[in-house]
């Protein structure tokens, strides 16, 4: 009996279903959320997947047209609805399937579907949000979360965004483990830390003190109650992710990407 | 004109630098640098590592015309830090594609074109150029409805890692027979998953699975030229007079899920495949 992973208790606990009775990596499922349904969505590991090198909770050919293809459900479902429902991403993404076949057949493809779809069902009204349980790694996460309107995030064990796994990073940048911690502290987009990563103004909350691996009621209706606020105020605001560099954080650490956008607006017409 | 001549008659495409490439694709005389080297914008996050930063982070923006039509081309330079995405680099592009989404808010219209030469999210700034590159992808995806956003791949660098999403997203993509694109490099797998995985030293194999005339062969790029210049700027122009897609390759999901479940792991290979997919789904 394998346990179950961060994506498939956080999707149990918020849609009141046993994923295992699913098949497949993606999980999909509307569910109630305050008082709307919302649609979630969760990659999970898929032993018997077909491509040896995509058994885990990692995004694949498959899991990425799988991602697209409910995101884009919802899409057409809500057509004509004048409130579109929530989609709530549970990110918990290890990587992209890393194999010879899926460079062959397009993974990068697949991934961009994903992308395409997350970012339709947000400028279609969406309000799109990435609920961070695990890890959400480089382009596992690009794919499954960071086109998302609002990102929120459980502050616990186990949990970063990166672009690479520290192991990895540390044998490319010729540093040890420790050497990269150290790096961390000073240069904040290299940290691994979700502290300094809420620093980079991307996170929208940073949810302390929930039991990430086995959450109570209480803790279930705290994030609820999160991702709640999330989807109100992604309501609220424009629907591209311009509202990522409007925080205190955005303005002091994201200040060159505010000054290249100021100067490239300025130059745009001929003088 | 014999062979000979044919080949000394090109003006190769690879070898440009990102601002002359840009300057290639553009109508003569109407290139136009916006945040050049002049405005000193560089990484605030190299010279903390010390990596020597470049005037202009590796990433050239440029206004003009491209067929008497308003143009603006985002160009990566292969020679700075691998064209790899950095906060300002992948800023510039992604401020580049929001500004042409603005001509179209206003009613007015431009040409969108990426000149893609990179390893993916620059690692001294990972998760700032991991961010940039999602904005990069969501402008992409709010502008292909009023344009199609026509991506190249020179080579020799290729097009990797975020960045081969962005390249995918794009609604028209050339490349050359030396291009590759791919999600992770071939280095990457063979690190990741062992060398029975993938030998990242066999040039053939790299470029019989993910080189530009396989690429185009089965459907995952649109447009295979040679290295010469004329000819990618032909193919771009070819590709803004075909106009907006009826529907890009990554919306066509059941049509694409199919065409993923006729495959079978166990014996595909690059021939394979092409007799499998031969050209869009």
């Amino acid at each position: 009996m394998m346990t179950s992973t961060r994506g498939q208790i956080w999707f149990d606990a918020l849609t009141g279903r046993a994923s295992s009775d699913d098949a497949g990596p993606v999980r999909s499922a509307d569910a109630t959320l305050g008082d709307t349904t919302a649609r979630f969505i969760a990659v999970v590991p898929d032993p018997q997947n077909r491509f040896p090198r995509a058994t885990d909770n990692v995004v694949g050919l498959e899991q990425g047209w799988l991602l697209a293809r409910t995101v884009r459900e919802a899409i057409d479902a809500d057509r004509n609805a004048a409130l579109k429902r929530p989609l709530v991403a549970i990110v918990d993404v290890k990587s992209q399937a890393y194999g010879r076949r899926e460079e062959l057949l397009g993974v990068h493809l697949a991934c961009a579907a994903a992308v395409d779809a997350y970012a339709s069902a947000r400028l279609a009204g969406h309000p799109v949000v990435a609920l961070i349980v695990g890890p959400a790694m480089s382009g596992a996460f690009l794919a499954h979360g960071y086109q998302a309107n609002r990102i929120v995030a459980l502050d616990a064990s186990g949990i970063a965004v990166h672009a690479m796994g520290k192991e990895a990073a540390a044998r490319v940048t010729r540093r040890s483990v420790e050497g990269l911690d150290e790096l961390g502290e000073r240069v904040l987009p290299m940290s691994y830390k979700m502290s300094a990563y809420a620093k980079l103004g991307l996170l929208h909350e940073l949810i302390a003190g929930i039991d990430a691996d086995a959450p109570t009621h209480e803790h279930v209706w705290r994030v609820q109650a999160s991702l709640v606020a999330a989807i109100d105020d992604a309501r609220r605001g424009p629907r591209d992710l311009s509202s990522r560099l409007q925080s205190p954080d955005a303005k002091r650490t994201r200040a060159a990407s505010i000054e290249v956008r100021k100067r490239m607006a300025e130059q745009w017409d001929a003088s | 004109m014999n062979a000979h001549d044919t080949f000394i008659a090109r003006h190769s495409f690879i070898e440009l630098t990102a601002r002359e490439r840009a300057r290639a694709l553009l109508d003569p005389g109407t290139f136009r640098e916006l945040i050049g080297p002049f405005d000193r914008l560089e990484s605030p996050w190299l010279a903390m590592q010390n990596v020597v930063c470049q005037a202009d982070d590796g990433a050239v923006i440029a206004r003009g015309t491209l067929g008497g039509e308003a143009a603006v081309v985002a160009a990566i330079e292969p020679a700075f830090q691998g064209g790899s995405i950095g906060e300002v680099s992948g800023t510039k592009i992604a401020a580049a594609l929001e500004l042409a989404l603005r001509e179209f808010e206003a009613g007015r219209s431009i040409r969108p074109v990426v000149l893609f030469e990179t390893g993916g999210v620059r690692l001294q700034e990972a998760n700032l150029g991991l961010a940039v590159i999602a904005e990069i992808h969501a402008a992409i995806v709010a502008l292909q409805r009023y344009v199609p956003v026509v991506g190249v791949i020179g080579g020799m660098v290729g097009c990797f890692g975020g960045m081969s999403l962005a390249a995918a997203l794009c609604n028209r993509l050339v490349m050359t027979r030396q291009a590759r694109l791919g999600m992770n490099g071939p280095e990457v797998i063979e690190e990741e998953a062992g060398v029975e995985e993938l030998d990242s030293r066999d040039r053939r194999l790299i470029w019989s699975m993910i080189g530009g005339e396989q690429r185009v062969a089965v459907g995952l790029a649109d447009t295979l030229v040679e290295d010469d210049t004329d000819q990618v700027r032909d193919a771009v122009l070819a590709a803004f007079a075909a106009g907006v897609n009826k529907s890009n390759r990554t919306e066509q999901v059941d049509a694409q899920l199919e065409r993923l479940g006729r495959i079978d792991p166990a014996a595909i290979d690059p021939v394979v495949l092409r007799s499998l997919w031969q050209g869009n789904a």
